[in-house]
């Protein structure tokens, strides 16, 4: 079954640095010079067990998997 | 009525928690065991649950609160009196406190350090084969591999390791309250000095930095400073310290898995992400409600004290498939042993590169490693601090 893409976000003012995402995802999350996870450019729009992995990796629950708006159902 | 366990215990095997301590029970992932002073508190022993409460800004770290509960009575004094930077305090001041470190702690920069840390490795294991075999692992290697790491990227000179081990060893394991006092008096008198002279003239240590802000706006003052640099330089050599004692002890005790990861060093992060879960050497992370709490059809009461055992909560069966096994093939990801929530340890990069690079190339360099007493008599820290070995003597 294909999974659902989903628009990734991280919420930098929840964010406390602990590199979990980009350390379980290194190909979708990066770490900003101030060392705040940030989604790579172009891999916001995403699949996959990592990703879900890296959001549950998250101590703070900083990011957030939403499938599209348009896309969504009831 | 029954008395509850007691919290905390020595451990019996150093690599397993304590028989003693209640585990997971399918009816509820939250059970009470009593502290020192008699006071009951609640003990957390499933792994979700676990997560969920680490997480929940709703308990508090902060010691000074009258009913916040106590380890031992050793640590109460002071813990009543202070608390330490960082885990202490609960948002918003953790998270001021938090902001200036990370930049110097991230994924990126532990990279970064790997080839230092390579080095320093490579150097204390040539000293090692030189002066034996046999050798006492503890301080030939397991403390000053940390040590000169953490010295290194603080900007704090090695030449004085020999004070601030002893103090930050008094500090968590001192025999009474006015040792541990007087060990925190010494090291941040130390620190004080220190930065004092980083003042006059900064070098590149991460302290260093913290000087150079403390000057411009909503930069940390000298207390502050002093309190940040006091507990980066403790936690920044104990708990690695003893995860290499205790993961080297625990690899001679496993020759299977010792045998496939000296037949595949590719399996070396696997295996130090799975000691970390195994392991679980910071065993006792306290908490107490600031309001009402509904877990799992339990209410925490406000006030009520709260005690999570990691190694008891990372073996939990409905997290981890037989759970008290070694096994490097399994995803040990989601342990607790760096903790959860906003508190979760701002060193685990530099850990996890420390650990990688200490346990791999130990093993690559001494393949006839084994021990050198047998393995019921090596000494291990008792249950109310970081646990790890107290001596490692082995030959190879």
């Amino acid at each position: 079954m294909a999974e659902e893409a989903v628009r990734i976000s991280i919420d930098g003012d929840v964010c406390i640095g602990a590199g979990q995402c980009a350390l379980t995802s290194p190909d979708v999350f990066t770490q900003d010079d101030d060392g705040f996870g940030t989604v790579v450019p172009g891999r916001e729009d995403g699949t996959g067990t990592l990703v879900r992995e890296a959001a549950r990796a998250c101590p703070v629950q900083a990011i957030a998997l939403d499938v599209p708006a348009d896309e969504a159902r009831a | 009525m029954t008395k509850a366990v007691a919290f905390p215990q020595d451990r019996t095997c150093p690599y397993h928690p304590p028989t003693a301590y209640p585990r997971t029970e399918e009816e509820s992932p939250l059970t009470r065991v009593t502290l020192w002073d008699g006071r009951a508190v609640w003990f957390v022993t499933g792994h979700a649950a676990a997560r969920a409460l680490l997480a929940d800004q709703r308990l508090s770290t902060d010691s000074t609160r009258a009913d916040f509960p106590m380890p031992t009575e050793r640590a109460t004094a002071l813990r009543r009196r202070r608390r330490a930077a960082l885990l202490g305090w609960d948002d918003p001041e953790h998270n001021a406190q938090r902001r200036l470190l990370i930049p110097s702690f991230t994924l990126k920069r532990a990279e970064t350090l790997r080839p230092r840390i390579q080095e320093t490795v490579d150097r204390l294991l040539d000293a090692v084969e030189a002066q034996g075999p046999p050798a006492e692992l503890v301080s030939a290697f397991a403390l000053p591999v940390p040590s000169i790491v953490i010295c290194d990227l603080l900007g704090v000179p090695y030449e004085d390791h020999d004070f601030f081990e002893e103090q930050s060893r008094r500090l968590l394991r001192g025999p009474t309250g006015a040792d541990t006092e007087d060990a925190l008096a010494q090291l941040e008198g130390y620190l004080g000095d220190l930065i004092d002279r980083k003042r006059l003239k900064p070098g590149d240590g991460v302290l260093d930095d913290l000087v150079t802000r403390e000057a411009g706006d909503g930069g940390p003052d000298r207390e502050e400073l002093v309190q940040l640099a006091t507990i980066l330089l403790v936690a920044g050599h104990e708990t690695t310290a003893n995860m290499i004692s205790l993961g080297t002890y625990t690899l001679l005790r496993h020759p299977e898995r010792l045998a496939e990861l000296r037949a595949d060093p590719g399996l070396v992060p696997a295996a130090v992400e799975e000691l970390l879960r195994f392991l679980s050497i910071a065993d006792g992370l306290l908490r107490v409600a600031r309001e009402d709490i509904d877990v799992a059809g339990t209410v925490i009461r406000a006030g009520e004290g709260v005690v999570f055992s990691t190694s008891v909560i990372n073996r939990d069966a409905a997290a981890y498939s037989d759970p008290d096994n070694l096994d490097w093939a399994r995803s040990a990801r989601h342990h607790v042993a760096f903790g959860f929530g906003i508190h979760q340890c701002l060193g685990q990069n530099l850990a996890r590169a420390e650990l990688e690079i200490a346990l791999g190339t130990l093993l690559r360099r001494l393949p006839g490693l084994r021990l050198a007493a047998p393995a019921e008599e090596i000494p291990f820290k008792p249950g109310d601090t970081i646990q790890g070995m107290l001596e490692l003597p082995v030959t190879w």
